[in-house]
C-alpha cells in the first residue's frame, strides 16, 4: 500500500495543519531570554514546559541568549530597536543599570498589582529581596537564581595530607596552613577561586562588615564612591599575592574557571558560587565538602553574612496588557514554595523564599547532603548597612577594573596597596561616568 | 583604430554602479555616520536619557591612561604581527618557490591555516600554550621558562601575536608566491650567469620586483592587525591579564558591549576609523612613490 496521497486529502491535511496553527497562536506567547547553560539550561526549559502544560492561555518561550553580558547587550539592542522580549534574566551586576533604565522596564510589583496577582515581598529571604527592591521595599525584578560564595574542599586530598576532612579550615590563616600541608603531600595547587572580585572584594567586605562603597554600597544613590581601600582589604590582597608566589594559591581567571580546577582534582580547595554545586557533583570523582567562606579572626564583626550573586528576571515595558497578565501568572507559579524548594535542591541556588527553605529543611535534604545548607545559613542573618550587597551602575566595568588591578598585583607589577588603590580610583571614574549619563534626562 | 566600446547612455553607468553604492551607503556610510553622531553623545544604555556633549567623550578618552596604554600596545602589536607575518611568509614563499619535488604538497599545507576561523586558531594556540595542559607550555617549562599567560602580560602578548601571525601567514604566502612566480626567469638566469649568488639575486632583483606585492601586503596586514585580530584576543585572553592584551578594537567591543558605555565606545571606533584612513592615505601617497611597478 504505497499510494500517493490524493489531492483532496492533501488539501484537507493542509487545512487541518493551518487550523491547528491558528489554535496554537491563540495562546499568548511570552518571550523569555535567559543565560543558563548545561544542566541549568535544561531546568529552565523544564520549568517553562511545566508552566505551559499547567494552563492553556499563555505559552512561555525560553530563548538562550548567550552569557549574561551578551544577553544584556542583546537586550539593549532590542530595546533600542523597539522590540524587547517580555522577560529577561539579568545578572546581579547589571541590576544598577536596569534600575536606572527608567521607562525601558516595568517593575515587577507593578506587573503583579495590575494583574491582580497576590504578591508579598515579605515571603522572600530579606538579603535576596532587598537587593532587587527600591529603598521603600518595592520589588523591581523577580529574584530567580541567587547564589552566594561558599568554600569547597576535596575530602580525599585532605585525608591524604593528614588533614581532618570533617573539620575544614574556617579562617584564612587556617586555609593557608592547610594549603602548605597539601603542597607537602604532593598537590600541585592548594587553593583557587572563582569570581575574584565577587569573592575577594565584594563578599569580603560584607563578610567582615566593612563598607564597599558610600551611599549604602550604592543602594541609596547612583553616584557612590568605592571604599575598598582599607587595611584589611589590602592585607588580604597582600596575602593572596604572597600565597600565589609560594604556590599555595593558584589564579584561574576572572569568572568560574577555578571550578574546573577544583572538580578535576587539581586544586583541593576553592571559593566559588554555591551554584557550582551541580557541576561539581556531576564531575568530581572524589568526596567533597562545603563550608563557610574563610575570614580573618582578628577582624571585629566577622563573619557577618555573604552577599548574593546570580540573576533576576526583569519585565520589559511596552507590551500588551494581556501579556503582562501571563507574565504575572508565570511569576506567581514560580514563587510556589514546593517549586522553589525543588529548584534550590537541584541547582545549589539559594531558596529565595523562607518557606522553600523550611520545606527543604523538613524534608531532611540538608542532613542527606551535608554542606548544601551552608549558603543559606551564610545569608539568613540580619544584615548590616555594609552587608546588604553592592549595587553600582556600570558594575561590569567596575569589576573588570578591580580584577585587572588584582591581576597586576599577582603578576608583581604593582604592590597590593597600589592595586587596591588603583582599582578604587578606576572604579570611581567608571561610576562617575555612569552617574553623568543618568542625570541628563 | 578605436577598439573600445562606447556607452553613450547617460544613466547606464550610474545604474551599473548603483548596487555597489547602495551597499556601501547602507553597510558603511550609514553606520559610520551613526558612530560619529553617537560619539558626541552621553547616553544611558537603553537610550532613555541622552545629551549632546560635543567632544567630551574624546577628551575623556585621551585623558585616560588606560586608553593611551591600549594605543601603545596596539602599535607594538600591529608592528609585530606585520613584520613577523611578512618576513616569515616571504622566507617560506622563497623556499616553496625553489622546491622541486612535491611542491604542491608544501604549498597546500602552508595555505591551510587560512581556512581556520580566527577564534578557532586562538583556542588552538591557547591549548598549546595552556600552562597546565599545553604541549608547548610544558616544553617551555621543561626548558626552565616560567610560562603563564594567565598572569604574565608579556606571555599573553606573545600568545596572541603567535596566533595572529600564524593565521595570516597563509594569506601573505599566497601573494608572495604569486609575486615570485611572475618574476621573469630570464632576469634571474642572466644574473646567475653573471655570477650572482642566490642571496645577491634576491636582494638586487627579486625583492625590488616584489615591492608592489609587499606594499599591498603591508597595508592589508596592518589593517588585519588593527581589526581582524579581535576574535583571537577575545577567545585567547579576553584582553587580560590586567589589560596586557587589550588592543584598541577589543576595547571598543568591551566598553561598548560589555560595559554598555556607548558614547565612549563610539568615540573609540571613530578614532580607529581615523587611524585607518590616515594610514591608508599615508601609505598610498608616500610609500607608493617608492614602489617600483
Amino acid at each position: 500500500m504505497n499510494r500517493p496521497i490524493p489531492a483532496f486529502a492533501r488539501a484537507a491535511l493542509a487545512v487541518a495543519v493551518l487550523g491547528f496553527a491558528t489554535a496554537a497562536s491563540a495562546q499568548t506567547e511570552i518571550q523569555f531570554w535567559h543565560s543558563m547553560t548545561g544542566a541549568l539550561g535544561d531546568r529552565v526549559g523544564d520549568l517553562a514546559k511545566r508552566f505551559n502544560d499547567s494552563q492553556k492561555n499563555y505559552k512561555v518561550v525560553p530563548v538562550f541568549k548567550g552569557t549574561y553580558p551578551e544577553s544584556m547587550a542583546a537586550l539593549v539592542a532590542a530595546t533600542r530597536a523597539g522590540n524587547p522580549p517580555h522577560m529577561v534574566q539579568i545578572f546581579e551586576v547589571g541590576t544598577g543599570t536596569m534600575m536606572a533604565s527608567g521607562k525601558a522596564i516595568k517593575p515587577v510589583y507593578e506587573v503583579m498589582a495590575q494583574a491582580g496577582e497576590k504578591f508579598d515581598p515579605k515571603a522572600y529571604v530579606p538579603a535576596v529581596a532587598g537587593y532587587y527592591s527600591t529603598p521603600t521595599g518595592q520589588m523591581l525584578s523577580f529574584p530567580f537564581n541567587s547564589s552566594t560564595p561558599v568554600f569547597y574542599f576535596n575530602k580525599d586530598a585532605f585525608k591524604k595530607a593528614g588533614l581532618d576532612p570533617n573539620n575544614p579550615p574556617k579562617t584564612w590563616p587556617a586555609v593557608m596552613a592547610a594549603a602548605a600541608k597539601l603542597k607537602v603531600a604532593g598537590e600541585k595547587c592548594g587553593y583557587t577561586t572563582g569570581w575574584p572580585s565577587w569573592v575577594h572584594y565584594e563578599t569580603f567586605s560584607a563578610w567582615h562588615d566593612l563598607p564597599f562603597a558610600t551611599k549604602q554600597n550604592g543602594f541609596a544613590g547612583i553616584d557612590p564612591k568605592l571604599e575598598i581601600v582599607n587595611p584589611l582589604q589590602i592585607k588580604h590582597i597582600e596575602n593572596l599575592v604572597e600565597w600565589n608566589k609560594k604556590g599555595y594559591f593558584t589564579y584561574a581567571g576572572r569568572t568560574n574557571e577555578g571550578e574546573a580546577k577544583f572538580f578535576s582534582g587539581e586544586c583541593p580547595m576553592m571559593t566559588s558560587s554555591s551554584a557550582a554545586y551541580a557541576n561539581i557533583k556531576r564531575n568530581a570523582k572524589f568526596d567533597f565538602g562545603i563550608s563557610t567562606i574563610p575570614y580573618y579572626p582578628d577582624a571585629p564583626g566577622a563573619p557577618q553574612n555573604t552577599i548574593i550573586g546570580g540573576a533576576s528576571l526583569w519585565v520589559m515595558n511596552g507590551k500588551k496588557a494581556d501579556d503582562y497578565k501571563g507574565i504575572a501568572r508565570f511569576l506567581t507559579w514560580l514563587s510556589n514554595p514546593e517549586l522553589q524548594a525543588e529548584w534550590h535542591q537541584q541547582t545549589g541556588y539559594l531558596p529565595i523564599t523562607t518557606a522553600a527553605y523550611d520545606i527543604t529543611k523538613k524534608s531532611g535534604f540538608y542532613d542527606k547532603n551535608p554542606g548544601t545548607n551552608v549558603s543559606v545559613e551564610q545569608m539568613i542573618v540580619k544584615t548590616t548597612k555594609n552587608s546588604k550587597g553592592v549595587r553600582l551602575g556600570n558594575f561590569v566595568q567596575v569589576r573588570d577594573a578591580i580584577q585587572e588591578e588584582f591581576e597586576a598585583a599577582l603578576a608583581g607589577k604593582k604592590t597590593a596597596k597600589e592595586a587596591v588603590e588603583a582599582g578604587q580610583k578606576r572604579g570611581n571614574e567608571i561610576i562617575e561616568k555612569f552617574a553623568k549619563a543618568q542625570k541628563q534626562g | 583604430m578605436e577598439k573600445r566600446v562606447l556607452f553613450r547612455s547617460r544613466w547606464l553607468p550610474y545604474a551599473l554602479v548603483a548596487p555597489q553604492i547602495a551597499i556601501t551607503v547602507v553597510f558603511f556610510f550609514w553606520p559610520a555616520a551613526q558612530a560619529l553622531y553617537q560619539s558626541l553623545l552621553v547616553e544611558d544604555a537603553f537610550g532613555a536619557s541622552s545629551q549632546f556633549v560635543w567632544f567630551d567623550n574624546f577628551k575623556e578618552l585621551f585623558a585616560n591612561e588606560d586608553y593611551l596604554d591600549s594605543f601603545r600596545l596596539t602599535i607594538v602589536f600591529s608592528l609585530l604581527v606585520t613584520f613577523l607575518g611578512l618576513s616569515i611568509s616571504l622566507v617560506l614563499a622563497v623556499f616553496a618557490d625553489r622546491v622541486i619535488h612535491a611542491a604542491n604538497v608544501y604549498k597546500t599545507l602552508l595555505i591551510w591555516p587560512y581556512a581556520v576561523a580566527a577564534a578557532v586558531a586562538a583556542v588552538l594556540w591557547l591549548f598549546l600554550f595552556s600552562p597546565t595542559l599545553g604541549v608547548i607550555a610544558l616544553a617551555l617549562k621543561a626548558m626552565g621558562f616560567a610560562w603563564d599567560p594567565l598572569l604574565n602580560g608579556t606571555d599573553a602578548l606573545i600568545l596572541i601575536t603567535v596566533a595572529a601571525v600564524w593565521k595570516q601567514i597563509s594569506y601573505n604566502f599566497l601573494f608572495f608566491l604569486a609575486g615570485l612566480q611572475s618574476i621573469p626567469k630570464s632576469l634571474i638566469e642572466a644574473a646567475a650567469i653573471d655570477g650572482a649568488g642566490p642571496v645577491r639575486r634576491f636582494v638586487t632583483i627579486v625583492f625590488p620586483l616584489l615591492t608592489p606585492t609587499t606594499f599591498f601586503l603591508l597595508v592589508v596586514n596592518i589593517v588585519y592587525a588593527f581589526f581582524d585580530t579581535f576574535a583571537i584576543v577575545d577567545a585567547a585572553t579576553g584582553g587580560g591579564p590586567a589589560k596586557a592584551t587589550s588592543i584598541l578594537v577589543f576595547k571598543v567591543y568591551h566598553d561598548g558591549f560589555k560595559g554598555l558605555d556607548l558614547g565612549g565606545s563610539a568615540a573609540q571606533s571613530v578614532v580607529l576609523m581615523a587611524i585607518v584612513v590616515t594610514l591608508t592615505v599615508v601609505q598610498f601617497r608616500f610609500l607608493e612613490k617608492k614602489v617600483q611597478y
